[in-house]
């Protein structure tokens, strides 16, 4: 199979105005993915799977990854003027950055036996704009993956023919697969607590106590 | 009677017995379980059933496909937020007399699943059990024994007075409140006349 950066040469040629980022895996797995913009990824994807050197058919697996709003400290030098004389002075900037939701598609070609290409899917942030466009039209399989993470990560797909929450119940308003989701407190029974079950079941003793 | 005078009689040949004792003899060897399964306990009860272990042996072959001919409920496996109201809704369409084994961790406590945000933590929050069974399963010789436990509190229960069974006392309730789906959890998370928090004595 070609290298990740062939295939991303070839489907930015193929699909005009296409942007597509290679996200570095550094494990040792050193599984790369390509990241693409919303808005031409349904043409890259009907790309990778017409395209006769690649002919990736199957999307076997359609996962979500939560990332959250991260701080990351920069200390910067820069020369100031304070009371006439010229001084160096370290600041130490905190820059927000915004979190996002992420749809990840591991791709196979069953004629071709090659794979995994991974294909990774943006959103704006955590909150209003969690919405992707849906690959179910280009691999029907990812239909039933794509309602999963739609009810457990909350990301909306455009264009996903019948998105509808398919573990949880149809009034039930949480994604419990994000990493800020807040479980209900039914914590008051708990034998042998430990670590984060133990700071949740603490509240608890006191009405135990009287009861 | 007087148990002494009873064995005196059954040495001469005279078999004495009191209305209870038949009754409860009666309803003891004759179980139906509903057939219904939620996980992978559900296997070990199949294995319970066929020959085997034979649950035939205590008159409770008969897995019946409808909550309508059913006694006992074995509630044999993982019992999700999401199920649980239709399991509490099967419970509710069995006649009086009935009864509940919860078989398995999962079903006692929400076992290795309890801290999920979709495992109902005990199907006891919403349905009187008779019978508690550890163990993630549990084998066929524990479900044997909970079977025989149950016979046991069967054949203890009286005909009348104040420690009768529940089925017994016409003002006692034999159907339980479903739980509805909310928007964060089952409402009510747990039936408040049924279920509380057991007290548990801690060193600190």
């Amino acid at each position: 199979m070609e290298t990740l950066e062939q295939i991303k040469a070839r489907a930015e040629a193929a699909v005009p105005g296409a942007k597509l980022e290679i996200v570095v895996n550094a494990s040792p797995s050193a599984q790369h993915s390509l990241l693409v913009d919303n808005a031409h990824a349904a043409a890259v994807a009907r790309f990778l799977r017409d395209d006769g050197q690649l002919r990736l058919d199957y999307a076997s697996n359609v996962s979500g990854v939560d990332w959250l709003d991260t701080v990351v400290k920069q200390t910067v030098k820069s020369k100031r003027l304070i009371d006439g004389v010229e001084k160096e002075i370290e600041e130490t900037l905190e820059i927000k950055k915004p979190g996002y939701l992420e749809a990840v598609y591991h791709l196979y070609s069953t004629p071709l036996k090659h794979g995994p290409v991974i294909l990774r899917l943006r959103t704006e942030n955590r909150t209003d704009q969690a919405r992707v466009p849906s690959l179910t039209p280009v691999w029907r399989g990812a239909e039933f993956q794509e309602r999963e993470i739609f009810d457990l990560f909350g990301i909306v797909f455009d264009g996903h023919p019948d998105l509808r929450r398919i573990l949880m119940w149809d009034g039930f308003q949480d994604h419990p697969m994000r990493k800020d989701y807040v479980e209900p407190d039914d914590y008051e029974y708990e034998p042998t607590p430990h670590d984060a079950v133990l700071e949740r079941a603490k509240p608890h003793y006191a009405a135990e106590a009287k009861a | 009677m007087d148990e002494a005078l009873k064995s005196e009689l059954s040495k001469q040949g005279v078999f004495t017995t009191t209305l209870e004792d038949v009754y409860n003899w009666g309803r003891r060897n004759s179980v139906w379980p509903l057939s219904f399964g939620l996980a992978c306990c559900a296997i070990e009860m199949i294995a319970a059933s066929m020959a085997r272990w034979d649950l035939a042996r205590f008159g409770a072959e008969v897995f019946r496909p409808s909550p309508r001919q059913a006694d006992l409920m074995i509630v044999a496996g993982t019992v999700t937020k999401k199920m649980a109201p239709q399991v509490v809704r099967l419970y509710n369409q069995m006649p009086e007399p009935k009864y509940v084994i919860a078989m398995g961790a999962c079903a006692i406590s929400g076992g290795p699943f309890k801290q999920g945000y979709n495992v109902l933590k005990g199907i006891d929050r919403y349905l009187p059990v008779d019978v508690h069974i550890p163990g993630c399963p549990p084998r066929p010789e524990a479900l044997l024994h909970a079977f025989m436990t149950l016979q046991r509190k069967i054949d203890g229960q009286k005909l009348t007075g104040p420690l009768r069974p529940r089925h017994l006392v016409a003002e006692a309730p034999s159907e339980f409140p479903v739980p509805q789906y909310g928007g964060h959890d089952l409402v009510p998370p747990n039936n408040p006349a049924l279920w509380h928090a057991p007290v548990v004595a801690r060193k600190d």
